[in-house]
C-alpha cells in the first residue's frame, strides 16, 4: 500500500464515516439484515481484539460473551452491510492482537479505559 | 490488488493498471510495411543512458520524451487513423466496456506435476511413500516409448497470457488508471497491453 496511484484509489472508495477507535477498544456495529424486501439493522457489541489488513480490505474483528460462549464476527470495515459504528468504551492495551483475551474469562477479561 | 464494493454490497476484486499517456512511435502503413497498425509506446521516465541510439533516434521521429515498453496494435477499418506523437489515453475505455489484458505471466521455475498440471499427489502420512512424484508414465514392451504429449514436470510460468473479457470499473483520466475487475498476468509493476475485448461475452 505505498503505491500513491493505489492510495489514492482507496481514499476515493473507502468510507469516510468510520469513527477512530482501537483494539481493546468496545464498538457497537449496525449491520444491515435483509429480510425479504425488508431491512433491519442488527447491532453486534463486542471488544475489537484485532484490525487487519489495510486499504479496501480493513477488516476488525470483534468478541464478545454471548449467553457463556465466546462469539467472535468479522467485520469488513469499507462493506457496505455495515450501516453504522459506535464506539462505546475505550480501553488500554498493549498490544495490536487481543488473541490473549480468547483464554481468560469474566473478571480476568476485563481492560482498564483509556485515559 | 484491491477491491470495491458495489452499491449492492457485492464486493468486486479489482487491479489497477497505470494505462498511459500512451503515445504513437510509429504508424504502420499498406504502402511501407505491408499492414495497417500503430506502435504505442508507455511515456514514462527513462534515463537516458538506458535506451540505445537506434531506440532513442526511433522516438526522436514522433518526439516522444521516453518509452521503454513499445507494442504495435493492428489498426482495423473504421478506427479512427493516428499520427506518429499523438496521444492515446485511457478516455478510450468506460466503466462497463470489456477488455483483454495480455501480458508475461509470473515464472515459476522447474515445476512438478502437481503445480504444473495438477496431478493430485499421493498422501503425505499414513505410511504413503507416494507425494507428490508423476506416477506411471506408460505400458512396457508395447509401445516401448512414451507417447508424445505426456504431461511431465518442466518449466513453468513466463508465458505470454491473454485474460479476456474484464469489465472496466473504472477509469481515471486525470493519472491515467483503468481499474479492471479481476487479476492480470504478471508480477506487480509488470507491463501489459489493455485492448478492447476480441469476442465480448454475449
Amino acid at each position: 500500500m505505498n503505491n500513491a496511484l493505489l492510495t489514492k484509489f482507496v481514499n476515493k472508495n473507502k468510507r469516510t464515516d468510520v469513527p477512530e477507535f482501537r483494539p481493546g477498544d468496545t464498538v457497537r456495529v449496525h449491520v444491515k439484515i435483509r429480510e425479504g424486501d425488508k431491512e433491519r439493522l442488527q447491532a453486534f457489541e463486542g471488544t475489537v481484539i484485532a484490525r487487519n489488513n489495510t486499504g479496501m480490505g480493513e477488516s476488525i474483528t470483534v468478541r464478545k460473551i454471548s449467553f457463556g460462549h465466546g462469539v467472535e464476527r468479522i467485520f469488513p470495515l469499507h462493506a457496505r452491510v455495515i450501516d453504522h459504528i459506535d464506539v462505546v468504551r475505550t480501553g488500554r492495551v498493549r498490544r495490536a492482537k487481543l488473541y490473549y483475551l480468547r483464554a481468560l474469562r469474566g473478571k480476568a477479561a476485563r481492560l482498564r479505559e483509556r485515559d | 490488488m484491491s477491491q470495491v464494493f458495489r452499491p449492492d454490497g457485492q464486493v468486486v476484486p479489482v487491479t489497477l493498471l497505470k494505462a498511459g499517456p500512451c503515445m504513437v512511435v510509429q504508424r504502420k502503413t499498406p504502402a511501407t510495411d505491408g499492414y495497417d497498425a500503430v506502435q504505442l509506446g508507455l511515456v514514462e521516465f527513462v534515463k537516458p543512458q538506458r535506451l540505445n541510439k537506434p531506440r532513442t533516434g526511433h522516438l526522436k521521429k514522433a518526439n516522444v520524451d521516453g518509452a521503454k515498453f513499445l507494442r504495435e496494435l493492428p489498426l482495423r477499418p473504421g478506427d479512427d487513423d493516428l499520427k506518429p506523437g499523438d496521444r492515446v489515453l485511457v478516455d478510450q475505455f468506460r466503466p462497463r466496456d470489456k477488455v483483454d489484458v495480455v501480458g508475461v505471466s509470473k515464472g515459476r521455475g522447474f515445476a512438478g506435476l502437481v503445480k504444473r498440471h495438477h496431478f493430485r499427489g499421493g498422501a503425505a502420512t499414513h505410511g504413503s511413500m507416494f507425494h507428490r512424484a508423476p506416477g506411471s508414465i506408460g505400458a512396457s514392451s508395447f509401445p516401448s516409448r512414451v507417447l508424445p504429449g505426456m504431461r511431465m514436470a518442466g518449466r513453468m510460468g513466463h508465458a505470454q497470457v491473454t485474460v479476456r473479457n474484464l469489465e472496466v470499473i473504472d477509469v481515471d483520466l486525470e493519472d491515467n488508471v483503468l481499474v479492471v475487475k479481476g487479476a492480470v498476468p504478471g508480477p506487480n509493476g509488470g507491463y501489459v497491453v489493455v485492448r478492447r475485448a476480441k469476442a465480448p461475452g454475449r
